[in-house]
This record gives C-alpha cells, structure tokens and sequence, in this order.
C-alpha cells in the first residue's frame, strides 16, 4: 500500500541534527581488522539478516537484545524512532556486530543495545565505545543513559568504565539508568576507547562494497557454540 | 609394588557445555576412556573422580558414587579426589597406588568440572577457597592476584619480561587452534595483543603485570583414564595372552610420580620464587623412572598463568632457573624445540575446568606417546612426557613421567 506521506509527516518524528560518526578501524586480538563506520539506513534489510538468527539463542541473553534491537532497526528503517542511529564492526566486509543508540535530547543520549555477532575478540567492547565516543565526541552531549540486559553487559559497562548509578528511568525499561558522563568517557577513554583515522582506502572500500553476513548456522556455532568464544 | 599403565584415554572437548550436566561430561569422558581400552564394564575394579566445586557449585556431593551408577559400574569402588586444581593428577596417583599395591586391577579415573554455569567472578571466588582461609581469602585474593604479585617477584629476580610471557601465550594460543578439544582455538597476533595502541583494549591488564592472554579461561570439560598392571597391558596388546581387555595401543607406563607440598601463604616462604614443591614433585618423578629432564620428549605444564609455564619449565629442570623466558622466546619449547610444552595448547587454550586438568595433561601425553596425533602436534617418536599439576599457588604438585611401552 502507498504510504499516506500527509499522514507520515505527522507519524515520522523531527529528527535532531547528527554530526556522521567518522569510520575508524581497530586491529583485534587476532590480527583482523574491524571497520566500525556508520551504518545508513538503507543498511539495515542487511543488517537484520544478521540479527536475525541470534533471535533464538537464549545464550547470554542474545534472544532478548537482538529482538529488541532486530525492532529497534526497523522503527528506524521505517522512520518511527527520533533520532536513532547504529554503527557496525565489519572484517573482511562480514558484519561481526551492530550498536544502537538515540539522542533523547541535545545534551543526552540512550544506548539502546550492542550484538557481538562474533565472539571472543572484545568487538562487544569495541562496539560500545564506539558508541559511546559518539555521543561524547560527535555528538558533543553530556551524558549518556545506560542499562544492561546480560551480566557480560553489566561487566563491560557498568564495572569497567565504571558507570554511575541514577534514578533515572530508561528506554529501555528494567532498572534504573546507568550514566556515561564526559568526565568519565574521558578518564576511561585512554583504556577502552582503540581505533585509528582515517581508514585505509582499501578497508574503507571493501567494507563499503557489501554487507557480507555468514550463514545462520555459522552465526549461532559462533555465538552459542559448544567453544563459546 | 607392581608396575602401571595407562591402557585407555578418552576426553571431551573443553569449552563452554552448557547443555551437559557435571555427571553428563564425567560419564561421556569415562566411556570414551573405556571405548578406548575395549574394556567390559563389569571389569572396572574401582572409580576415582576428581572434583573440586561441585560441592560449590552444584550443590552436589557423593559425585563418584553418582558416576558408577550412571556408568552401571556397580559394584566398582568409587571415590571423589578434591585436591584443589591439582584434583586431577591426585586422583591419578590414587588409581596408581590402588594398583599398584595390587588390590585392583582396572580402575578408571576421571576429572571433570563444570564451571561455566556460573559467572567468571563466582567461579574466581569458588577457587579461591583454596586460599588461606583467614590469612588470604578474607583480603579479597584471588589466584590471577596472586599469580600477578609471583609475576612482579620473578620478572624482578629473573628478569622475566612481558615479551616473554607473550612468547608462551602465542605458543600455546597457536597449538589450541590444532587441538579439537580445546576451549579456544583462536591464535593471537602478537600487534594486536602487544605492539598497537589497540592493544590496551584488546589485552587489558588482568593483574599487573599479567594481562587478560596471560590467563586461562574458565572452562567445563572432563578427560578420563583407564589403568591396569602393565603386565595385563601387555597380554592385552596384540592377545599374547588371556586379558579382560582387547585393546591393540601401546600402553604407557606411568613410570614415576612425585607429589610435594608447600606452606599455602607464598609470604610465608623463604623465597616467594621458588616453587620448591614443583622441584621435589618433579624431582621424586625423575628418580622413580630413572630417568632426567634431558630424556624428555615433550611435557603438559599447569600454565594457569603463563608466568607458571616459564617457572616450572626452570623448577622441573628444563632450564635454568632465568632461562626459561628466554628459551620460549628463542622457540625451544615449540613443535620441533629442544623440550616441547604444551603442544595440547596447555591449560592456556585447552582450557581448564580445574578437576580436569591434571588427567586430562595425562591423556594429552598419552596420545603423544601412542604417536596418534596429527603430526602439526605430534613429537616424533616421542617415547618420555612429564605432566605438573600445580595446586594451590604451588602448595601441593603432583609430577608424572609416562613412559611408552616397546612390546
């Protein structure tokens, strides 16, 4: 059915204006180098392919973050989220792990959710300070609002930065918010925050040319595999 | 005293198994260990299990007891062996001395433990009971502190580098991605590990001066082994003779033993360094077989920390004490080096659910010296291994020398 673009104009909501997050690459513990760049959303049919399968491996919680983040694509494909981007980890062009967020308003951001579609090489970690440089050196606000559905998560962000707790209710649902502020992004940056600019023109290329995402079978071997990576 | 072998050897692959239960994985490794040996189950004498948290972990006491049943091993004798990560090579010792007295003849002993069922902080405060109950564990010690402060100790003595200690974990990350059973086959590159800024995130510090590749990961996994007279070992080789079992391997005869213990605080000894119960237990090993460290062929060391590999490779006699970070950085203990370690990927890769070690370093050897390995693993004609199973912060290790039977 045609969209009704008098009534989409109503339905879509004003977006903030977003300074692009500038790609960067990080060299892993395996020696790979993971692309982080922005997706656009024309990325995200591709996107979701990848989330798909992780829809049902209850492993670490994968079946909750990835269904939540599998709607939290498609509002923003089908513009019913403000303000909502995600960026992407891809090595070799096969798209390893996925991060979203929103801006709430100009001076605070809400992490939605980070999918490490391959394990075991800190791309989680990565990801989410990617994330999180975003918001504090893009994006330029003053905090940033944070809950954890798996207990990896809580560790990674909650415990390593760490986070301070707040009342604050969030997106999200669930517990409180914790909070992500300047002084703490940048205290913890010199240790979590890796990468380097610009990307190479070839990894910059291969990675802009396609989406690559591995098969279903191989993305839950690679999540909820007997290794566990 | 009779002498002993090592008839069958089975294990599961180490990692994260969260669809099998304790019992499961000590039951799949048993019955690999006495496929192996071709062996009846109405032959095994007596059953020893190591174990150290099931209890804490899950809820469950009388494990051994459990397994025969679960195994129809009935009436075998069983018994559960805790002697914290060194539960492995104890049970071992247990089944040895059982037949070797010559009150058995076929016992099967296996180590398991199930530890990813819980969180990396429950399962680092499950082994650090094993610490001083009131001199250590109530100041917050865990092993990776400890082994952190031994770390800062010998790189101060013996000029321990962390170039040194990145020399063991690629080593042994490497041969982990040879070896299906082990918990990480991911081989590391030394830039992203060491060299780049990147390295910060991807390496943090785990415990100064250790970082996050200097460490085991926590594991589930079980190995298990079937033992006898060597004399029944032979008859069952090629059915010369009359035998309960039909197994045509080479046997292994676990030609020397040795186990030391030490104070359980590292303050309270004389030198914090000096892992005097590796030296004797090795030592006593060494005697028993008559033999020395120059006669062997290949070793499984306790690299719980990859400080542990470099310390007991000097304690045990390989090196000089010093010497041995130089000698993984020159290559020494690969594939092909003067004395190789670790080719299983060591505790490092293999992983290392904890009662499972120290068999598991056994079978590891004994495919070794059986010549069944791929050759990437494989040393050539190997006919001598050691294993060291290092419990406690080295307040009691156990040292075993196999040796391959000519028949």
């Amino acid at each position: 059915m045609p969209l009704d673009m008098e009534l989409e104009a109503v339905l879509r909501p004003i977006q903030y204006p977003m300074e692009p997050y500038p790609p960067k690459v990080i060299t892993l513990a395996n020696g790979k180098k993971m692309v982080i760049r922005q997706a656009a959303r024309e990325d995200v049919p591709a996107i979701l392919k990848s989330v798909h399968p992780c829809l049902f491996i209850e492993r670490d919680y994968y079946d909750i973050v990835s269904a939540r983040l599998y709607g939290e694509l498609l509002a923003w494909y089908r513009y019913r989220v403000k303000s909502e981007y995600c960026l992407m980890g891809q090595v070799d062009g096969y798209l390893v792990g996925v991060v979203n967020g929103r801006m709430e308003d100009e001076k605070v951001g809400m992490s939605y959710h980070t999918l490490a579609i391959d394990r075991g090489l800190r791309i989680g970690s990565h990801l989410f300070a990617a994330k999180m440089e975003y918001h504090m050196e893009y994006l330029n606000q003053e905090s940033v609002l944070i809950v954890a559905e798996s207990p990896i998560g809580f560790r990674r962000w909650m415990i390593e930065y760490p986070l301070e707790v707040t009342q604050i209710p969030h997106e999200l649902g669930g517990g409180d918010s914790y909070r992500l502020t300047r002084e703490i992004y940048f205290k913890a940056k010199p240790r979590l925050v890796a990468g380097s600019r610009p990307v190479p023109q070839e990894l910059m290329e291969e990675a802009m040319a396609e989406i690559k995402f591995a098969d279903d079978d191989t993305i839950r071997e690679r999540i909820a595999g007997l290794k566990g990576r | 005293m009779r002498d002993v072998a090592i008839i069958g050897a089975g294990m599961i692959p180490f990692g994260r198994r969260d669809e099998d239960t304790l019992m499961d994985m000590l039951a799949y490794a048993s019955m690999k260990a006495l496929d192996d040996v071709g062996l009846g189950d109405k032959s095994v004498d007596a059953v020893y299990v190591a174990n150290m948290g099931g209890g804490m972990l899950q809820h469950q006491s009388a494990i051994a007891s459990s397994l025969v049943d679960r195994l129809s091993l009935m009436p075998a004798a069983a018994e559960t062996i805790e002697n914290g990560p060194a539960s492995g090579a104890s049970a071992v010792k247990t089944g040895l001395l059982a037949v070797a007295s010559g009150y058995y003849n076929y016992v099967l002993v296996v180590g398991g433990e199930k530890m990813r069922e819980v969180t990396g902080w429950r399962a680092t405060d499950v082994v650090a009971t094993m610490t001083h109950p009131q001199a250590e564990y109530p100041y917050g010690i865990t092993l990776p502190g400890m082994a952190g402060m031994f770390t800062r100790l010998y790189m101060e003595k013996y000029g321990v580098t962390r170039e040194q200690l990145l020399a063991v974990s690629l080593k042994n990350q490497e041969m982990g991605t040879l070896n299906p059973y082990a918990h990480v086959e991911m081989a590391l590159d030394r830039a992203g590990i060491f060299d780049l800024p990147e390295a910060v995130v991807n390496n943090p510090v785990s415990a100064d001066p250790l970082h996050l590749y200097d460490l085991c990961p926590v594991s589930d996994g079980a190995a298990a082994v079937v033992i006898c007279p060597l004399e029944m070992a032979k008859a069952g080789k090629g059915g010369q003779k009359s035998s309960e079992h039909a197994n045509s391997k080479t046997p292994v005869l676990i030609a020397g033993f040795g186990q030391a213990t030490d104070t359980q605080t590292l303050q309270e000894r004389d030198d914090p360094t000096d892992l005097k119960a590796v030296t004797l237990a090795a030592q006593h090993a060494f005697e028993m077989a008559k033999l020395k460290p120059a006669d062997i062929d290949v070793a499984e060391l306790h690299d719980a920390f990859t400080i542990l590999e470099i310390a007991e490779s000097e304690h045990v006699g390989f090196f000089k004490k010093g010497e041995g970070g130089k000698a993984a950085v020159a290559g020494k203990t690969r594939l092909g080096g003067q004395i190789p370690i670790n080719l299983s990927g060591g505790l490092k890769a293999r992983g290392h659910p904890v009662g499972a070690t120290g068999v598991a370093q056994v079978v590891d050897i004994v495919w070794q010296l059986r010549h069944e390995l791929p050759k990437t693993r494989q040393v050539q004609k190997a006919r001598h291994g050691l294993t060291v199973n290092f419990g406690g912060f080295g307040n009691n290790v156990l040292a075993f020398v196999l040796k391959r039977v000519e028949l």
